[in-house]
């Protein structure tokens, strides 16, 4: 057993108990990250602001929520929205954070791509990182039918049907998810539990492990230089802190964070109270009507890119439905990411400016997902569904060439430094 | 620098991206439609000669592709149709003289013309002949007092509506000899029809109150048919009957100025054909000032908190503002002894 002396103060008394000095050295003075980051490396910490905004706008919602489908939309329209003091500004901000992680949570994803942190070492970052993109869009579309509006009910009702298209067990699946025959009460009831708690817990372990899984092949840097970590970090603490390739998490890293995340709350709580409707579709502000399709459905403008994979498939091939290769398409777009680092074949770290093929490669990858995103919301008519149609086989190409452009890139280069 | 180039680039794709699924989305998913018109003679040739145009399309469309012709034939002869009888509807009414119109006398041919058998004034002592229940039993919805009608309703939208109810409500598609509407033509009482027209026009708006507060706007001009429940009003129409009579149970209003905005709102109340063809609600007739009242008690009933959160707004995104001047100094001084 540890040795117990009488405490200097109430910090020694916790040193004693808790080692909250090796703590702190461990978390935050002496977790050392390399100087040659630029704002891009500041995204972790403004999603792990939204991510706290989320949780705490939500736990004042659920104090008022109803999940019943006789009173949902009225506890959230009237109760939170109109009678609680300030509901209006949990509602409006837990709705635009939701939005607003996504953008970051795609910034952050490409940031990974183009610099190539996803490999040698740090696939385990990359894996975590894209079970929490899986994680945030089931708690995403969870959370979209919780108000209970028109676009509610009819995504819940076409998104839970796409599980109709696996073979054999689709439709008892799609009746075992909804827990009923229609998107109906205990269809609410369910993702409500999910939205409020499993989801949850489960995002909360996976970025603890994604945060873990940082430390031991370090975070990666604008040139992806490979530092020797301990050299560097005894230079930052002999004092020789401008030479040093290092820089500690706090107060430096933080710093920095801080200010970035300042920006963009600027930004954030600007669409908030002034710019809300591209995250709170007005549309769902009618009560879900079973009885009343609406003109169009769409998904939230985040999950637009995979929905036109699935849509972009509309004809038949020999004796294959366009709604199975759609769907095929959907689930090979899904999981395709998941798989990025086995898929570049080239073994050496480099951002994409310095591998000539890459490069391209990138841009247009880029190009096709914000095409897909804009097709995936224009009504399917006309030449929209051709654009469509050549974007999501764009999509699938790209991927499929992903392994030889690597390997070809790495051949030509030599091996970059 | 590097870090503001990155950041252009990031920006710019945010916007494309932005820029593609809102405004560019929304337009091609929701056609334009012209501004809200309140001179009801323009806006209902210029709507119906807009419906022509559109079937001609529709006809060329139809023929180029070889399919659906004769369905395509028979609207178009049903849209030229209707804007024949539109047009010589409407410049019938343009001879009515409003300005000629006497009020005393329209009493006379108010009452002489037997409008108090459905419609009551309680302003002027009358109540209404029938109670709510046996009303919407017997019409399908309860017909309007008339106290306030003279200062809700444009004064040629009331001639013409006393004239010839479906052209003016534009219901065509719901009425027909067969499916009479509730309110019958009046064709005169001998005289001058035109003269007697402008007297009952006259009437009603002598006795409507110089002013009326929103609410009042929208019991008077909306309520027999909608409910608005977060303004605790409801439809004083049996729901029974309501539904029957309009095919569907007309929406609570509650969350309306959320889920349309007032720019649709603007147009649909004007004339709702033009923003969702072939519904059931009847184009109402209210005047300019009347709309705009309707659509601030929507407002501030649905958007209650409008105004708090744009004034908290302000504070809000100013606090961040020093936060973030005050972090990008904190951040200067720190990476200085690093750099």
């Amino acid at each position: 057993m540890a040795e117990i002396r009488k405490a200097e103060g109430i910090g020694d008394w916790f040193d004693q108990r808790l080692a909250t000095k090796k703590l702190t050295k461990v978390l935050m003075t002496e977790y050392w990250i390399p100087k040659n980051i630029n704002f891009l490396w500041a995204m972790g910490v403004v999603l792990v602001v939204l991510f706290t905004i989320l949780i705490i706008s939500g736990i004042f919602l659920l104090m008022y929520y109803k999940p019943d489908v006789k009173l949902a939309f009225d506890s959230v329209n009237y109760t939170i929205m109109q009678e609680v003091e300030y509901g209006w500004l949990w509602r409006h901000m837990h709705g635009v954070a939701a939005s607003a992680i996504f953008l970051v949570i795609y910034i952050h994803m490409f940031t990974g791509i183009y610099y190539g942190s996803y490999k040698k070492g740090r696939e385990m970052i990359w894996l975590t990182g894209m079970a929490l993109f899986g994680m945030f869009s089931a708690e995403a579309f969870s959370g979209y039918m919780l108000p209970w509006g028109q676009m509610s009910y009819w995504a819940a009702q076409v998104i839970t049907n796409l599980f109709g298209g696996i073979p054999v067990i689709g439709d008892a699946l799609v009746i075992w998810i909804r827990g009923d025959f229609a998107v109906a009460d205990p269809t609410l009831t369910r993702f409500f539990m999910l939205h409020v708690l499993l989801l949850p817990l489960v995002i909360i372990v996976l970025i603890v492990v994604h945060f873990y899984s940082l430390r031991i092949p370090h975070v990666n840097n604008q040139e992806s230089e490979d530092i020797d970590f301990d050299k560097e970090s005894d230079k930052y603490l002999a004092g020789n802190k401008k030479e040093s390739k290092v820089v500690p998490f706090w107060p430096v890293f933080l710093s920095k964070d801080f200010f970035v995340s300042g920006a963009f709350l600027v930004f954030y709580f600007y669409l908030t109270f002034y710019h809300f409707d591209f995250a709170m579709d007005p549309i769902n502000f009618e009560p879900a009507n079973p009885m009343k399709t609406p003109a169009h459905i769409y998904p939230e403008w985040y999950f637009l890119w995979s929905y036109e994979v699935l849509r972009g498939f509309f004809f038949d091939v020999g004796p294959m439905a366009a709604m199975d290769i759609g769907l095929a398409a959907f689930g090979f777009a899904n999981v395709i990411f998941m798989v990025f680092p086995f898929l570049d074949r080239d073994p050496n770290v480099a951002p994409a400016h310095r591998r000539p093929k890459f490069k391209i490669w990138f841009w247009l990858l880029l190009i096709d997902m914000i095409v897909l995103t804009v097709y995936g919301k224009l009504p399917p008519m006309g030449i929209n569904t051709y654009i469509g149609f050549v974007a999501a086989v764009s999509f699938i190409l790209l991927f499929v060439a992903l392994p030889f452009i690597t390997k070809c890139d790495a051949k030509h280069t030599g091996g970059v430094k | 620098m590097r870090e503001l180039k990155i950041l252009g680039v990031v920006i710019f794709f945010t916007l494309v991206v932005y820029i593609g699924v809102e405004p560019f989305a929304h337009s091609q998913m929701h056609p334009h439609v012209a501004p809200a018109n309140f001179n009801f003679q323009e806006e209902s040739i210029d709507y119906a000669t807009e419906e022509v145009k559109k079937a001609e399309e529709k006809l060329d469309e139809a023929k180029s592709n070889n399919k659906n012709v004769e369905i395509a034939e028979n609207q178009l002869k049903a849209d030229k149709k209707l804007l024949d009888s539109t047009t010589t509807f409407w410049n019938e009414i343009a001879k009515i003289d409003l300005s000629k119109g006497d009020a005393t006398k329209g009493a006379e041919t108010f009452m002489n013309a037997g409008c108090v058998g459905c419609h009551g004034i309680k302003s002027q002592g009358m109540p209404s002949p029938m109670d709510d229940a046996t009303a919407s039993a017997s019409f399908g919805v309860v017909p309007p007092d008339l106290s306030t009608a003279g200062k809700l309703y444009d004064g040629t939208f009331l001639a013409a509506l006393i004239k010839d109810p479906v052209k003016a409500l534009k219901v065509e598609h719901k009425f027909s000899e067969t499916k009479p509407h509730p309110m019958p033509q009046f064709f005169g009482l001998g005289g001058d029809m035109n003269q007697e027209l402008a007297d009952i026009v006259a009437y009603l708006k002598s006795i409507a109150p110089k002013t009326l507060k929103d609410e009042e706007v929208f019991e008077n001009a909306c309520q027999r048919c909608h409910d608005i429940k977060y303004a605790k009003r409801f439809s004083n129409t049996e729901k029974g009957a309501l539904a029957n009579y309009m095919g569907s149970t007309p929406p609570d209003l509650s969350m309306m100025i959320r889920s349309k905005g007032k720019d649709y709102l603007q147009t649909f109340i004007n004339n709702p054909q033009k923003q969702l063809h072939g519904t059931a609600m009847p184009r109402v007739g209210l005047t300019k000032e009347s709309q705009e009242q309707v659509i601030n008690f929507l407002e501030d009933t649905g958007d209650r908190k409008k105004e708090e959160r744009e004034s908290l707004g302000m504070k809000v995104v100013g606090f961040m503002i020093i936060f973030t001047i005050l972090a990008y100094l904190w951040k200067v001084k720190i990476w200085r002894e690093v750099h």
